[in-house]
């Protein structure tokens, strides 16, 4: 069978348990989403090879893959649905909507740096917002992120690390900083380079572009490809001599490592080999620290928080690392949701129709946070962040910002 | 109790065959009464493997069917689109097979006015991705996939439109002779015990495989060796278009595409008998090792289901004239052949030709008649029927597209084959089923991958909910229809008890009685005496594909 087909066949381990719907967020929410049992094994027998997808109601699937998480049989429901969003895009063309939430970090890119506060003052007037969502289907609503006087690469070209001085043969690393970190949040890279370098360790911040994940998930799969192809040719010579490249972004991570070499079936050897030296930055940490190589000398932090491991992260497959390294800071107490989604899944809950459910499904995640009583949450995903910011008005903080502070390492140090 | 009847011609056989004939013969104008012993399509037509023939598979070896292939090829797709899904076909060359056949193919086609068209394998690989990578050769034919369910439930209310009475469940037990003449037929009505006879100036014997069994009723010998096939039903579509082998015609060298499944086959065995036969071990080995040749990986892909029909192969002992009879079906004049009047047998042939028989066949009995009217099957289309299509072919993605634009996903009782409660319902209340068995022949209910793991109790719940008041047996009717429709899902599976379908099986196995407790329910009802209209699980009729000895 050919190699492209691994996905589609995995329809054939079904059988009808309907775990995953019970477990689907969007399904529990809305009778417009018939869910992932529904929309992807079932469905798929019923479109044909080279045909357009005869159904709609797939487009409704968030991508967040609690599906696959709790399927009993391994069935790849959610790689299903976005190749089948994917045929419906090519039969039908891609929608404006689409190509701008694809393709935000061109908008980044442009908005980002001296031009950020007339772009946040612009991209939060209700009347622009408004006509927005009229003229491209983007909810008023949906929680904008805010762009970054600076990009983080301006940050890391100016950066000096403190360590260098004299070290010589240290450990290298590469840093993928995704495309949130660089346009919005360019402090969760300097997080990131502090860790790192704290722990003797080279960072490299090599070219690198979008890693897709917006492209494909929005159905636009030949873009998306080039993206990987691109980020594969820049980090393949640091793989192939063994760099480990590590991410902040649960969801670059995951393109890397198998969402974009699965969806694409791109099973080169170099996308391969991409893919296996491509590390969340905690579940790298934890590897350190299993080998006794993390520094553990960590500042009492004496707090209790709420942590939300976003579906991108539990996709990975790798347990709660960042819960793991957290848990050996002093006094610092992680209380873990239980929520499956913050809703926004990508650029889900930016799409008009889909707000209100985005809103919903995050619903069990904004109570427990507020409930929570703390001002402050931890979660992964830059995504998540913000729909964490917008639904429970909590400001949250990626789990390496909180570990910094738990090293006593200054911002901008 | 006991009924009697009257009609110009009695069908006896409620395949495509009989059916085809008892149209024709509405369309006629002539009186007619269809008697079956199950339900329509219960028989081979229910069985078969899905292709309707270019003639492709017979060009070499039997040009005459070829050809009669390819002209009602022609024809059934004029007359019912929506009965089937124009996937086109292919005879592909593997790299087991002696490439010089190519040419004694493609001749022979040519000679037989099949049409044919050398592909290059690139385009066959674009088409069909998961095709053997090393094809030498592949052709183009007109081969199609065709739905025998709904072509005959087409067949039948154009049939019943016109004023011929189906009756189902009849199950013939006598001939009705006077001297040398066939005059009807005494039937049971298998729903209560009833005693039925039916009149008839001309008795047609369209009982397939067991037309050798009607003949014998009149003292007469046909032998009609049942030929069984095995088939074995994957989980979804693995080719778009049907792919045969292109080498002399053999075991498993055909994929069907129809409906959700793609359909390996298949075998053939002769059996003593029609109704006892079982599924061996090796039939399937052998039809996956064959599938391999055109699909590599397709036998550790999921098998949904395996089933038999037998064929109705005909060999005539009598020696009498061959006359101007095509040796590829038969229609015998028992008065000329064996000097019995009013009664003819039509035996043999596929179901790809079934309108010509039925055409034959009654051409004979309207001359015999006084009849002079003309065939009109040829061009006369096939009516709408539920669960096709309004207009157009037959399409892989119309029932999603259905449920999707009438947003009924909260209203799917079998969501393997996305039967609604609609469909349904409609089933129940106006169709004739006798048992859920029947309405699966109606809607695809219990076809899918669940094998009716989960639907049976929902159907079983509407069934009890529409009919339950006029059941005798109440709500235990209801339970032995769940049970009998378990039992005949299960004897489909058996035979490939082994990897993702065994999982299912296991998982459907808990529900029914671990969770339901569905072998604790009666398994039939006997109610004041008679035996229930709805429930005939325990009669002989019922047992069907698999005798597990
Ligand atoms: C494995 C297999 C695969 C096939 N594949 C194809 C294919 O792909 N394409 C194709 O064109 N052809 C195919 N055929 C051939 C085709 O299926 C048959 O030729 C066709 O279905 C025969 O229809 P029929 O109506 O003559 O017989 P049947 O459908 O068998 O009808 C005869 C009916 O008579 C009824 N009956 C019997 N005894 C009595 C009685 N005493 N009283 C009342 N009723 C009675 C039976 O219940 C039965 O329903 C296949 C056959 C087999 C076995
Ligand atoms: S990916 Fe998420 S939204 Fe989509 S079907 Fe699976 S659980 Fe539901
Ligand atoms: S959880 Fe897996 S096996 Fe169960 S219904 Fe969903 S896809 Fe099928
Ligand atoms: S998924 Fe990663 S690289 Fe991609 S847009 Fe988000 S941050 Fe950018």
């Amino acid at each position: 069978m050919p190699a492209t087909d691994f996905i589609e066949l995995s329809l054939d381990h079904c059988i009808k348990c309907t775990i995953c719907t019970a477990a689907c967020p969007v399904s529990a929410v809305t009778d417009l989403f018939p869910g992932p049992k529904y929309v992807g094994p079932q469905a798929q027998r019923f479109r044909r090879d080279g045909e357009a997808p005869p159904d709609d109601t797939v487009d409704y699937c968030s991508g967040c893959r609690v599906c696959n998480e709790v399927c009993p049989t391994g069935v790849k429901i959610m790689e299903i649905n976005t190749r089948a969003k994917a045929r419906i895009v090519e039969s039908r063309g891609v929608p404006l909507r689409s190509w701008l939430l694809g393709y935000q970090y061109l908008i980044g890119r442009l908005a980002c740096g001296p031009l950020a506060g007339v772009a946040n003052l612009f991209a939060n007037l209700r009347w622009v917002r408004v006509l927005a969502e009229h003229l491209t289907g983007i909810a008023r609503e949906a929680p904008l992120p805010s762009f970054s006087g600076y990009s983080f690469r301006s940050w890391a070209r100016r950066h000096r690390d403190p360590h260098a001085a004299g070290a010589t043969g240290r450990p290298k690393v590469v840093y993928f900083h995704g495309c949130a970190t660089n346009y919005y949040e360019p402090r969760v890279g300097e997080a990131a380079v502090a860790v790192l370098e704290h722990n003797g360790f080279e960072v490299i911040i090599p070219e690198q572009g979008c890693c897709g994940l917006p492209l494909l998930s929005n159905g636009i799969f030949s873009h998306g490809r080039h993206h990987h192809q691109y980020n594969v040719a820049q980090l393949y010579s640091y793989a192939a001599q063994g760099i480990p490249i590590v991410g902040t972004s649960t969801s670059c991570t995951l393109t890397l490592k198998e969402e974009a070499p699965e969806l694409l079936a791109m099973h080169d050897e170099q996308t391969r080999v991409v893919a296996e030296h491509t590390y969340d930055i905690f579940e790298f940490l934890r590897l350190l620290h299993e080998r006794g190589r993390l520094n553990t000398r960590f500042r009492r932090i004496k707090r209790r928080l709420p942590y939300h491991a976003p579906c991108q992260q539990r996709a990975h497959r790798i347990g709660r690392p960042a819960l793991d390294i957290l848990e050996l800071v002093p006094g610092l107490t992680m209380v873990e949701s239980e929520a499956a989604c913050c809703g926004l899944a990508g650029s889900y809950g930016y799409k008009v129709e889909k707000y209100r459910i985005a809103m919903d499904v995050g619903a069990e995640l904004f109570d427990f946070i507020r409930a929570s009583g703390s001002d402050l949450a931890v979660c992964d995903s830059e995504i998540c962040r913000w729909q964490i910011d917008h639904g429970s008005e909590v400001y949250s903080v990626h789990p390496i910002e909180l570990l910094r502070e738990a090293y006593g390492l200054a911002p901008g140090a | 109790m006991s009924r009697s009847l009257t009609a110009d011609v009695l069908v006896i056989g409620g395949g495509a065959t009989g059916v085809g004939v008892v149209r024709d013969l509405a369309l006629r104008g002539i009186r007619a009464i269809l008697v079956e012993k199950g339900d329509l399509t219960h028989g081979t037509t229910g069985r078969y493997h899905g292709l309707l023939h270019s003639g492709g598979r017979y060009v070499v070896k039997d040009p005459q069917s070829a050809q009669e292939c390819a002209a009602e090829n022609e024809i059934l797709r004029r007359i019912m689109p929506h009965c089937i899904e124009d996937t086109g076909g292919l005879f592909v060359i593997t790299p087991a097979d002696d490439e010089r056949y190519a040419e004694t193919f493609v001749a022979a086609c040519r000679a037989c006015g099949v049409w044919v068209d050398d592909v290059p394998l690139a385009e066959v690989m674009r088409h069909e991705p998961r095709l053997n990578r090393k094809l030498r050769r592949a052709f183009a034919v007109r081969d199609a996939a065709a739905d025998a369910f709904l072509a005959t439930e087409a067949n039948a209310a154009d049939a019943r439109a016109r004023g011929a009475t189906l009756l189902t469940y009849h199950h013939v037990t006598d001939l009705e002779l006077e001297g040398d003449r066939v005059t009807g037929a005494r039937c049971e009505d298998l729903r209560n015990g009833e005693a039925v006879t039916i009149h008839a100036a001309y008795t047609i014997n369209a009982a397939g495989a067991w037309a050798g069994k009607i003949a014998g009723l009149a003292g007469l010998d046909i032998a009609v060796v049942p030929g069984k096939g095995t088939m074995v039903a994957m989980n979804h579509r693995i080719v778009n278009s049907v792919v045969n082998r292109c080498k002399p015609p053999a075991d498993g060298d055909i994929i069907v595409p129809i409906q959700t499944v793609a359909v390996l086959g298949t075998t053939d065995i002769a059996v003593p008998d029609p109704d006892v036969f079982g599924i061996e071990p090796d039939e399937i080995a052998l039809i996956l090792a064959e599938g391999e040749h055109l699909v590599p990986g397709v036998s550790r892909m999921r098998a949904l289901r395996a089933w038999a029909g037998v064929r109705p192969l005909y060999r005539d002992v009598a020696a009498v004239d061959d006359r101007d009879i095509p040796r590829t079906y038969k229609l015998l004049n028992h008065r000329t052949r064996d000097g019995v009047a009013g009664f003819v047998s039509i035996v043999g042939g596929k179901w790809t030709t079934y309108r010509l028989m039925a055409q034959e066949a009654v051409d004979l009995v309207a001359a015999d008649l006084g009849i002079a009217i003309p065939c009109r099957t040829a061009v006369e289309p096939l009516p709408p029927v539920h669960g096709a299509p309004k207009s157009g072919h037959l399409t892989l993605g119309g029932r999603l597209r259905h449920v999707e634009s009438e947003e009924l996903y909260g209203d799917v009782i079998c969501e393997c084959e996305l039967v609604t409660r609609r469909q349904l319902v409609d089933a129940i209340t106006t169709g004739g089923a006798a048992n859920l068995d029947d309405l699966r022949r109606d809607t695809r209910l219990g076809m899918g991958p669940c094998q009716g793991g989960f639907c049976t109790y929902r159907a079983a719940g509407l069934w009890h909910e529409l009919r339950g008041a006029d059941d005798a047996g109440g709500a235990d009717a209801a339970a032995a229809l769940t049970r009998h429709f378990i039992q005949e899902r299960w004897k489909g599976l058996a035979a490939i008890a082994w990897g993702d379908q065994l999982r299912q099986q296991r998982l459907d196995e808990l529900i029914a009685l671990e969770v339901l407790g569905v072998d604790l329910l009666p398994a039939a009802v006997i109610a004041d005496g008679a035996r229930h209209p709805t429930v005939v699980t325990e009669h002989a009729a019922i047992a069907t594909e698999y005798h597990a000895e």
